[in-house]
C-alpha cells in the first residue's frame, strides 16, 4: 500500500471516530450508515470491476442472500449476529461460485447478462420463498457484539466503517501484491495470463467470490440495523444502483467505488427539491457524468492533483 | 385439455410478440453497433404512451397518429443517439451499457413527467367479440398484435435483405471499416439502426396496450425479457430474436398454467442462463461467427 | 412618573410580542409518502389531501392561533428512504407526529425508528403486522382499514351466495401478499374452499393462463387481489374469457380509473369499497355522508381527480392529529394518548373509529360497504 493511500486512510479513519460523537442528528448518522454499507459493496464491485475486469449487474442478489441468510439464522436458529453474518457470507460464497464456473466461458455482454440473470432469479426466490414472500418480515436482531446490542446508531455507524476501513485495507493491499497484479492480467489479456501460466479460471472464481462476500456482509449489516427486509430492497434497479456508483466514483481503484457510494446515497437527499423532477435529475447527472467524467471522479481529481504536485515540483 | 393448452398458447403468443419486436430492436442497434441498447423498452412505452396521446388526447385519426407516434419514437431515437451515442467514441462495453442505462432512466422520468404513474388505454383496433377456437377464447386484439408483428418481421426480412440500405447496414455489422471504405457511411448506419430500432418498439407499444395498458414504468421489464429473447435466438440473428420470444412467451404462459404461476418470471431468466452457459451463441447463431466477430 | 410610563408601556409591548411570537410559532408534523416510485398512486392522492387540510386548518386560524406546518417527505416507495426520511423528520424538523408511510413494508421498516425515539405515527397502509401485536406498537396506528376487514366482507357477501368454491388470483407484492394470506387464513370460517391459488407480476400483460387454470379447477368465483394496473388486465382478461363466475375485487379496486380503463368489462364486478368512492350513493343522513361530501368535492375542485380511498387514509390521520393537538397540544406522549383513548364512534372519510389500547387501527369490516359495477359507474349492492 503506498504512503498515499495510508494517509488517505488514517485521515478517513480519524474521520469516523469523531463524526458519529460531535451530532446528536441520528438522521445524519443513518445517512453515514447507509454510505457505509452501499461503499463495502462498491470496494467490491469496483475489484472485480476495475481490476478484474468482468461486469456484474447482479450484486443486489448477493446482498439479498447475505441480508436473508444473516436475518434468517439469528431469528430463527438463535445464533449470534456475528457468526450469522459469516455464515451467511459462506451462503453467498457458495452461490458466486455456482454462478461463477459457468459463467467464466462468458465475456462482455455476456457475461453482463448472465450476471443480470442471475440476480434477477435470487430476487424471484427471495419473493416467492423468502420467509414473509414479498411482505417481508421484521424483528431481526440488531447488531451485537458480546452479547451488547447496539441500538445506539453510533455504535452501529462505527460498526460499519471500522469494517468498511479494514476491507480497504485488506483490498489495497491485495491489489498492490501479486494477487492485485495477477487481476490486472487477467483484465488486460486472457491469453496472456495462461501463457504465463495464471490459473484463468481458478482467478476468476475468487473475484467473483471476493465481491459476493462484500455485497454479503454489507447486506448483513443492513438486515441488522432496520430490523426488516423486504425482496423490494435487493431488485436489479439497486444493482443498477451499485453499478452507478462505481462508475461515477471510477472503477480502477477502491477509493472511486467509496466516493461513488457516498455520492450516489446522498444524492436523492439532495434531489429532494425537485420533487417529482426528481427521477429525470438523477438520470441527467448520470448521463452527464457518464459523458464527461469518463473515467470516474477519483482519478480525475486525482489526476489533478499529481499533475498540479507536479507543476510546482517542476 | 385441448381448449386450456389453446389458451395458454395464445396468451404466451401475445406477450411472446412483444418480447419479439423488443428483441428485434436490440438486434438491429447490436448488429450495426455492437452495442446493447437497455433503453430498448423505453421505446414500447413511448409507443403505446404517445398513441394515447395523439389518439386520445388530440382525438386525431387513427392512422395519423400511429404515423406521429412512429416517428416520434424515431426522433427520440435519433436524438438519443446524437447526444449520447456519438459522441462516446469509446468501445468500452461498461461505458456504453452505463449510457443506455442512464439515458432509460431520463426517459422515464419524462414519461413521469409528462403522463404520471397512470396506467393508459385505448381502444383495440376493431371491436367484436373474441373469436372461439376449440373453447379456447382468442381476443381480436391478441390477432393485431400477431399480425403486425409477423408483417414486422417480413418488412425487416425485406429490409435487410432486398434493399441497398439495408444491406449496407448489415454490411456495418460484419466489418465497419471494410463497410466504410466501399463508401457506406457507417455513422449515418449507426443512426438509422436506433432510428429503426426505436420503431420497431414503437409498433409493439401500440398494438400491445389495449390489451395491457401501459404505463411509464414498463420498460425494464421488457427490455429484460426482451434481451432473453434476442440472446437465445442469437445475437443478432432477426429471426432468432422472434423464436426467442415467442418460445419465452409461450414457456411462461405455460409455467403459469401448468406449473406454478409465481415461478413464470424466472422462465426467460432460467433459459437465458442456460442458454448463455450451454450455447452462447444462441439457438441460430454459430459459435465461429461469434469468434470471428470477437465476442 | 414618565419613567414608569415609559416603564410600563415597554413592559407591555414586550409581553405582546412575546405572546405573539408564542402564537406564531408553528406546530410541526411529518408526512412519509410514497410520492414517486412503485407506490406513487397512493402517495399521490396522500399528499394532496394531506396539503389541502394543511391549508384549511391554517386558514380557520391553526391550532389554537399556532400555524400548522407538515414536513412532506418523498419516500419514493422504498423501504430505506422512508427510514431515513422518519429520521430525518424526528432529528432535524422535531415534529410531534409522523402521518404515513404509504406501504404495508415501508411502515414496518420505520416501527423500530418511530418505537426508539417515542414519536406517534399514523400509518396509511393496510398491514396487520403495522399494529398487531399491539403491545409492541405502542406507539403506532393506522387509519387504513385491515387487508383481514376486506376479506371478511366479501367473504360474508359469498357465503350469503352460498358459494364454497372459490379461485384467487393476487399479485407477487405486499399488498396482494397480504390479501393472499388473509384469503386463505379464514376461508374455512365461512365454509369456503380454494380450489386455485394463482399469482402474478405487477407489470405483467396478460392472466387468461391463470385465469384459465380457475376455471378448469371448478371454482365458482374468482377473487383478485392486486392495486395497479393488474386489476384492469384481470377484469379485461376474465371478461373476454366469458368465465361465467363472478369476479371480486380487492378493496384497491375503489378508483373510477379502473372502470374507465376496464370499459364494458368491468360490468358486474364486486368489490368491498370505503365509503369515500360511493358517497353520493350513500342515504342522506349516513354519518358519514357531510364530511365525505366536503373532502371529495374540495378536493376534486382543487386538484383535477378522484381522492380515492388512498387519499382518505390520510384525511383521518390528518384529522386525528389535528383533533388532538388541539386538544392537549404539541406535546408527542400526550398526543399518543389522545389518539389511543379519545376517539370512539369518531366518524372518518375510511369509516367510523374506534381505538383503544387493544386496537390500533380501529375499524372493522363494517368500514366497507359492498359496490357493484352497473352502467359505467358503482351502486351499493343490495
Amino acid at each position: 500500500m503506498t504512503k498515499g493511500h495510508s494517509i488517505a486512510l488514517l485521515i478517513l479513519a480519524a474521520m469516523v471516530c469523531t463524526l458519529p460523537n460531535m451530532t446528536d442528528d441520528s438522521y445524519f448518522i443513518t445517512l453515514m450508515i447507509f454510505s457505509g454499507i452501499n461503499a463495502i459493496v462498491a470496494i467490491g464491485l469496483c475489484i472485480l470491476m476495475g481490476s478484474a475486469g468482468q461486469v456484474s449487474l447482479g450484486q443486489a442478489g448477493f446482498y439479498g442472500i447475505g441480508a436473508y441468510a444473516s436475518s434468517v439464522l439469528s431469528q430463527s436458529f438463535g445464533l449470534p449476529v456475528a457468526a450469522s453474518m459469516i455464515c451467511a457470507a459462506v451462503i453467498s460464497a457458495g452461490a458466486a461460485v455456482i454462478l461463477a464456473v459457468p459463467a467464466l466461458r462468458l465475456k462482455g455482454h455476456y457475461l453482463a447478462v448472465a450476471t443480470l440473470g442471475f440476480g434477477e432469479i435470487i430476487h424471484i426466490i427471495l419473493n416467492e420463498f423468502g420467509p414473509g414472500g414479498p411482505s417481508g418480515f421484521g424483528d431481526i436482531p440488531a447488531l451485537s457484539a458480546g452479547g451488547f446490542a447496539m441500538t445506539d446508531p453510533a455504535h452501529v455507524a462505527w460498526v460499519v466503517w471500522g469494517i468498511l476501513l479494514l476491507l480497504m485495507v485488506f483490498s489495497l493491499n491485495m491489489l498492490n501484491a501479486r494477487p492485485g497484479r495477477a487481476l490486472r492480467a487477467l483484465h488486460g489479456s486472457e491469453t496472456a495470463c495462461n501463457a504465463m501460466g495464471l490459473n484463468v479460471v481458478s482467478l476468476k472464481i475468487k473475484v467473483f467470490v471476493l465481491s459476493a462476500v462484500y455485497a454479503s456482509i454489507a447486506g448483513s449489516l443492513y438486515a441488522h440495523y432496520v430490523s426488516f427486509i423486504s425482496p423490494s430492497s435487493f431488485s436489479l434497479f439497486h444493482s443498477v444502483l451499485l453499478l452507478m456508483m462505481v462508475v461515477l466514483g471510477g472503477i480502477t481503484t477502491v477509493w472511486g467505488g467509496l466516493v461513488g457510494a457516498v455520492i450516489i446515497t446522498l444524492l436523492p437527499e439532495t434531489l429532494k427539491a425537485f420533487q417529482e423532477l426528481d427521477v429525470l435529475v438523477y438520470g441527467l447527472i448520470l448521463t452527464l457524468s457518464l459523458l464527461f467524467l469518463r473515467r470516474g471522479i477519483v482519478p480525475i481529481v486525482t489526476g489533478k492533483i499529481h499533475s498540479l504536485l507536479e507543476r510546482r515540483n517542476a | 385439455m385441448l381448449t386450456v393448452f389453446l389458451q395458454f398458447l395464445f396468451s404466451g403468443l401475445t406477450v411472446g410478440s412483444v418480447y419479439a419486436l423488443v428483441g428485434m430492436g436490440f438486434n438491429i442497434i447490436y448488429n450495426a453497433t455492437s452495442i446493447i441498447n437497455l433503453a430498448q423498452g423505453e421505446f414500447v412505452v413511448i409507443g403505446g404512451l404517445l398513441m394515447w396521446f395523439f389518439l386520445e388526447s388530440c382525438k386525431l385519426p387513427f392512422l395519423v397518429a400511429v404515423a406521429l407516434t412512429i416517428l416520434s419514437a424515431g426522433l427520440v431515437a435519433l436524438i438519443m443517439e446524437r447526444l449520447t451515442i456519438r459522441p462516446l467514441k469509446t468501445h468500452d462495453l461498461l461505458v456504453m451499457i452505463m449510457v443506455t442505462i442512464a439515458v432509460s432512466i431520463v426517459m422515464r422520468g419524462l414519461l413521469m413527467f409528462k403522463f404520471g404513474k397512470d396506467p393508459y388505454s385505448f381502444a383495440a383496433f376493431t371491436e367484436g367479440d373474441p373469436l372461439v377456437i376449440c373453447g379456447a377464447v382468442i381476443p381480436l386484439q391478441t390477432l393485431w398484435v400477431l399480425g403486425i408483428t409477423g408483417t414486422c418481421i417480413l418488412a425487416l426480412y425485406a429490409f435487410f435483405n432486398l434493399t441497398m440500405a439495408g444491406k449496407a447496414m448489415r454490411a456495418c455489422s460484419f466489418d465497419p471499416i471494410a463497410a466504410s471504405l466501399v463508401g457506406i457511411p457507417v455513422s449515418r448506419m449507426i443512426m438509422f439502426s436506433f432510428i429503426l430500432s426505436a420503431m420497431v418498439g414503437a409498433v409493439g407499444g401500440i398494438a400491445i396496450t389495449p390489451i395491457s395498458l401501459m404505463e411509464y414504468d414498463k420498460g425494464p421489464m421488457l427490455a429484460v425479457k426482451g434481451f432473453c429473447a434476442a440472446i437465445m435466438g442469437g445475437l443478432g440473428r432477426g429471426r432468432g430474436a422472434v423464436v426467442g420470444g415467442l418460445t419465452i412467451g409461450i414457456l411462461e404462459s405455460m409455467t403459469a398454467g401448468y406449473l406454478h404461476s409465481g415461478l413464470k418470471d424466472a422462465v426467460a431468466l432460467l433459459i437465458l442462463l442456460a442458454v448463455l452457459f450451454f450455447r452462447p451463441a444462441g439457438l441460430f447463431g454459430s459459435a465461429s461467427m461469434q469468434r470471428l466477430k470477437g465476442h | 412618573m414618565r419613567f414608569c410610563k415609559t416603564t410600563i408601556a415597554l413592559a407591555l409591548l414586550l409581553m405582546i410580542s412575546v405572546s405573539f411570537a408564542a402564537a406564531q410559532e408553528p406546530i410541526r408534523i411529518g408526512a412519509i409518502l410514497s410520492v414517486t416510485g412503485a407506490a406513487s398512486f397512493l402517495g399521490e392522492p396522500e399528499k394532496n389531501t394531506v396539503l389541502m387540510l394543511k391549508d384549511q386548518i391554517n386558514k380557520a386560524g391553526g391550532i389554537n392561533g399556532h400555524p400548522l406546518e407538515v414536513i412532506i417527505e418523498d419516500s419514493k416507495s422504498d423501504e430505506t428512504q422512508a427510514v431515513l426520511a422518519a429520521k430525518k423528520l424526528i432529528d432535524r424538523d422535531k415534529v410531534v407526529a409522523i402521518i404515513g408511510p404509504s406501504t404495508t413494508g415501508e411502515s414496518m421498516a420505520v416501527i423500530s425508528t418511530m418505537t426508539q425515539n417515542k414519536v406517534m405515527l399514523i400509518s396509511a397502509a393496510a398491514g396487520t403486522g403495522i399494529t398487531l401485536p399491539v403491545k409492541e406498537r405502542y406507539w403506532i396506528f393506522k387509519t387504513a382499514q385491515y387487508d383481514m376487514s376486506a376479506v371478511e366482507a366479501i367473504y360474508t357477501e359469498l357465503k350469503k351466495k352460498g358459494i364454497s368454491k372459490i379461485g384467487i388470483i393476487t399479485i407477487t407484492t405486499g399488498f396482494g401478499d397480504a390479501g393472499r394470506k388473509a384469503l386463505q387464513e379464514i376461508a374455512s370460517q365461512y365454509g369456503i374452499s380454494i380450489v386455485a391459488d394463482e399469482r402474478y407480476g405487477p407489470k405483467d400483460s396478460d392472466m387468461t393462463a391463470q385465469l384459465t387454470k380457475i376455471r378448469a379447477a371448478g371454482a365458482q368465483a374468482v377473487i383478485n387481489w392486486s392495486v395497479g394496473p393488474g386489476q384492469v388486465v384481470v377484469t379485461k382478461n376474465w371478461h373476454a374469457l366469458k368465465m361465467g363466475i363472478p369476479l371480486y375485487q380487492s378493496h384497491g379496486w375503489g378508483s373510477k380509473k379502473n372502470i374507465e380503463l376496464a370499459g364494458k368489462a368491468a360490468e358486474g364486478v364486486i368489490a368491498p369499497l370505503g365509503r369515500v368512492v360511493i358517497w353520493d350513493k350513500l342515504p342522506e343522513k349516513h354519518i358519514q355522508k357531510a364530511l365525505l361530501k366536503k373532502y371529495v368535492t374540495e378536493y376534486e375542485s382543487r386538484f383535477k381527480g378522484e381522492p380515492g380511498q388512498f387519499g382518505a387514509h390520510a384525511y383521518d390521520a390528518m384529522q386525528m392529529i389535528a383533533e388532538a393537538l388541539k386538544k392537549v397540544g404539541p406535546d408527542r406522549q400526550k398526543l399518543r394518548d389522545y389518539i389511543e383513548n379519545n376517539l370512539k364512534n369518531w366518524p372518518g372519510a375510511g369509516g367510523v373509529y374506534t381505538m383503544s389500547p387493544s386496537d390500533h387501527c380501529g375499524l372493522d369490516k363494517n368500514a366497507f360497504e359492498m359496490v357493484v359495477v352497473k352502467n359505467g359507474d358503482w351502486i351499493l349492492l343490495k
